[in-house]
């Protein structure tokens, strides 16, 4: 039955090109913007490490006071002392700081121009907490942090620019004019968002080049890509800055149990109270830790454009539905007589209100297969739509197309409810005595 | 015409007059808030820098090796004295940043050395004293910064200039009496720094939604920064833009090579709107796109509904045609008839129109919609219901009246 009805609504299909072609472009419409923007949006508000994002967290510790902070909020990231005092502290399994710098490479060859290459400085727990996979060799340890080691790890790509791809383990690269060992070569990998360095930037950003150890960056005087003060910046040189005002670096510790988080909460608020008791904080305990999701949450990751337009889509797809309806019941009582025949002959009101759900699907379909194609035209011109290091995300893939395919054809079903259900009320008499 | 009998017919059809309307209501909701928002931002992209943008060029240029600060500075002073000598430059200046960086350095600004809360935020650009001919800006008082004011700041050493230049738009926002020149300003320190000059106007580094209270607000410190990089900013002589990209480049590397011109950063002004507009102006394209496709849609809707409409009442047009209707008088029928379903629908898309904007402004700091928005969406919807209607509206007013003695 169900394959003479899906030959019967082709057929119907053919009969009022028109009103047909219409109905399949506003599906075919209302359906690719919404899965344009969805694609886009379904890349920036992903969770970039499902696996360990809540045991992930990220603490701050408010040291600028009700009258200098966020509205009320701890600054996004730390000054230099309480980073300090957390690692220091060692309350957590794993626990790392880190800032994004950037430094300069000159690569082999006599008339080479130097290029710039940006990086990481973070303790070696970093590697294992994020789980960063490597290619060859391997992260750091904490004796390799506590001395301040010269080591580094390179990003696959940067090692294929640098060195070809080959196992470049053990070598040594000069950033900045400092030498450094190659302890490690990651295998691609790089979180959308970059959920971890979120301070003063968007979480979408040009590849990261290499890591290397926190400690060894302050004794090259790595200057952080971006920092925030508050209150009188009359420091002068490295060590005055280190103990000024001055937020950069983010820290972020791994807690595996809902015990081991509210025992890490309890530690930072004492941390404050110690701090207030010592009259570095003229203020009460304003502590955060918050986990991956929550964190990009926080940090609003998802760019407002990005919302707005999946939104305005998914207005234009309910008004295109709006329109389906009107012309299937315009499309399914101009066929009132037939309606009448076919119940006079006896079929039931439920056979013809199957009928023209089926009808209506083959209606979905056929949009769906023109969104399915608008979609894909979309995607690849979205660099148009949104800033390149976002629309680079936006892609087509198998389930985005079953998604295209399947919401085409319910979101048409469903329209066709009322317009079914008109049809199916056709009283075959008053049909008949009117022909 | 008589509006009564329309009526009277409309409630035979609730449920397409109710699918007519709910649509024409839904996308003058849509449309409304769509031409809202390509409007804010079309506004925003063409808000002006103040400066001489088609003859400017920005280098960003980055230290390569290790250097102490005074080989930086002896190397920023003779990159500087190259660049100037160039055929196709008028003057060059070193930065910390440029109008519409996208970030950047900016500074608390108070009115004493012991407020705590600040008094504005201003966005901070260091340079020489070749900066305001270099941007091309309009010094309206005072004077400009002298060679000798011009200060060295080396990494991580804050250096509070004694003098500053100020925007007017600061100005006005720290002594709204007029009264800026010559006054005490304190940026983050107890040292103050005296007002010696005000411009018309320079464009933030940053223009991101937080810094709009802050509009314009910028100070210039006669500095020049000695740290891992700076930007060049680069004034051609006009006409000689397209030469001086090609010489910049060639004479710094030929002072010396070991510097990163970072290419995805500053250029000519085209590129930098470029990137910094990006998402606006994605936002305004993508909202012009499905506010034309939406119209389209909605007019075909009620193109089809109506043929419908008209193909169901071919007996009953007969008759009226026979009873001696004209021609006209069809026609009028279902224009009206269109025109009362529209109105129903503007009415209730008006509501949430007004409503969707206040959500918005609640979820996405948008600005308030205003009248003429929905003014301006109201007439293209009617009209739109009118225009779709005519085709339809035509055909039937071409039945002839022998259609009444037809047994369909």
């Amino acid at each position: 039955m169900f394959a003479y009805y899906f030959e019967l609504g082709l057929r119907s299909l053919r009969r009022n090109p028109a009103l047909t072609a219409l109905m399949v472009m506003a599906i075919g419409f209302g359906v690719a913007a919404s899965m344009i923007t969805y694609s886009v949006f379904r890349a920036v508000s992903g969770n970039p490490i499902p696996e360990k994002s809540a045991q992930l967290f990220t603490p701050q510790i408010d040291s600028w006071g009700p009258q200098q902070n966020l509205k009320g909020e701890p600054a996004d990231a730390l000054n230099y002392i309480d980073a300090m005092a957390l690692m220091r502290a060692h309350r957590a399994r794993r626990q790392t700081l880190l800032y994004g710098v950037g430094m300069s490479v000159l690569p082999s060859g006599n008339d080479s121009l130097p290029v710039a290459a940006n990086g990481y400085a973070v303790y070696g727990d970093f590697f294992p907490m994020f789980e960063v996979p490597f290619l060859y060799g391997g992260g750091w340890n904490t004796a390799d942090d506590d001395r301040r080691a010269a080591v580094v790890v390179l990003s696959e790509e940067f090692n294929q620019k640098l060195f070809d791809g080959a196992n470049s383990v053990g070598r040594e690269i000069t950033l900045d004019g400092h030498d450094y060992r190659i302890a490690g070569v990651t295998r691609h990998w790089d979180p959308q968002p970059r959920f971890f360095s979120l301070f003063n930037t968007s979480g979408f950003k040009d590849a990261t080049d290499f890591y290397l150890p926190f400690t060894r960056a302050l004794d090259v005087q790595a200057n952080p890509g971006s920092n925030s003060c508050r209150g009188h910046m009359d420091f002068s040189g490295w060590d005055g800055w280190l103990r000024s005002s001055c937020v950069w670096a983010t820290p972020w510790v791994e807690l595996d149990s809902a015990v081991e988080v509210a025992r890490y909460g309890k530690f930072l608020e004492d941390y404050a109270t110690d701090q207030q008791r010592a009259g570095r904080f003229a203020w009460a305990p304003n502590v955060r830790l918050r986990n991956v999701m929550q964190w990009l949450d926080y940090q609003h990751v998802v760019p407002p454009e990005s919302r707005i337009s999946l939104l305005v889509s998914l207005g234009f797809f309910a008004i295109c539905l709006v329109n389906t309806i009107g012309l299937l019941l315009a499309k399914f009582l101009r066929r009132a007589g037939e309606i009448g025949i076919r119940r006079a002959l006896g079929a039931s009101r439920r056979e013809i209100y199957t009928q023209y759900l089926i009808e209506a699907a083959t209606v979905g379909l056929a949009g769906g297969v023109l969104g399915l194609l608008l979609t894909t035209v979309g995607i690849s011109g979205v660099g148009l739509l949104f800033q390149p290091q976002i629309a680079r995300l936006a892609h087509l893939d198998f389930s985005l197309v079953a998604l295209t395919l399947a919401v085409a054809i319910l979101a048409t079903v469903v329209a066709a409810f009322y317009p079914a259900w008109r049809a199916a009320r056709v009283q075959p008499a008053w049909q008949l005595k009117s022909n | 015409m008589q509006i009564k009998p329309i009526l009277a017919a409309l409630r035979r059809h609730k449920a397409g007059t109710v699918l007519i309307a709910l649509q024409i209501a839904l996308t003058l909701a849509i449309v409304c808030n769509a031409l809202f928002i390509i409007q804010q931002r079309l506004a925003h992209m063409s808000e002006p820098t103040g400066i001489d943008e088609a003859n400017l060029l920005v280098i960003s240029n980055q230290w390569a090796g290790h250097r102490s600060p005074q080989e930086v500075d002896a190397q920023i002073q003779a990159d500087l004295a190259a660049l100037r000598q160039l055929p196709s430059v008028r003057d060059a200046s070193p930065s910390d940043g440029y109008p519409l960086t996208g970030g950047g350095w900016d500074n608390y600004v108070m009115l004493t050395p012991e407020q705590i809360e600040k008094t504005t935020d201003a966005s901070v650009y260091m340079g020489d004293e070749h900066m305001l001919d270099t941007l091309g800006v309009k010094l309206i008082a005072g004077r400009n910064f002298n060679a000798s004011e011009v200060m060295q700041m080396t990494s991580r050493q804050v250096v509070i200039p004694p003098v500053v230049i100020v925007t007017k738009a600061l100005a006005d926002h720290l002594f709204p009496d007029g009264s800026a020149l010559g006054k005490p300003i304190y940026s983050m320190s107890s040292t103050p720094s005296t007002i010696i000059g005000i411009i018309e106007r320079l464009q933030r580094q940053d223009v991101k939604t937080w810094s709009k209270p802050y509009a314009y607000e910028s100070l210039l410190w006669p500095m020049r920064e000695d740290t891992d990089g700076l930007y060049y900013i680069v004034r051609a002589k006009p006409g000689q833009l397209a030469a001086a990209m090609r010489a910049v480049p060639q004479a710094l590397y030929a002072q010396n090579r070991m510097r990163i011109i970072d290419p995805k950063d500053g250029g000519t002004y085209a590129q930098i709107r470029e990137r910094i507009y990006d998402s606006d102006r994605g936002m305004a394209i993508l909202m012009c796109i499905i506010s034309a496709v939406l119209l389209a849609i909605t007019a075909a809707g009620i193109v089809g509904l109506t043929s419908f409409w008209v193909g169901q009442r071919r007996k009953q047009i007969g008759v009226r045609r026979a009873l001696g209707a004209r021609r006209g008088d069809i026609l009028n029928y279902f224009l009206t008839e269109n025109f009362l379903i529209s109105v129903g629908g503007v009415m209730v898309g008006t509501v949430l129109a007004v409503g969707i904007n206040l959500w918005m402004m609640a979820r996405f700091e948008m600005a308030r919609l205003s009248l003429a928005y929905v003014i301006d969406g109201v007439i293209i919807l009617l009209l739109l219901g009118q225009l779709a209607t005519l085709a339809p509206a035509l055909r039937a007013s071409r039945v002839s009246p022998v259609e009444a003695t037809r047994s369909t």
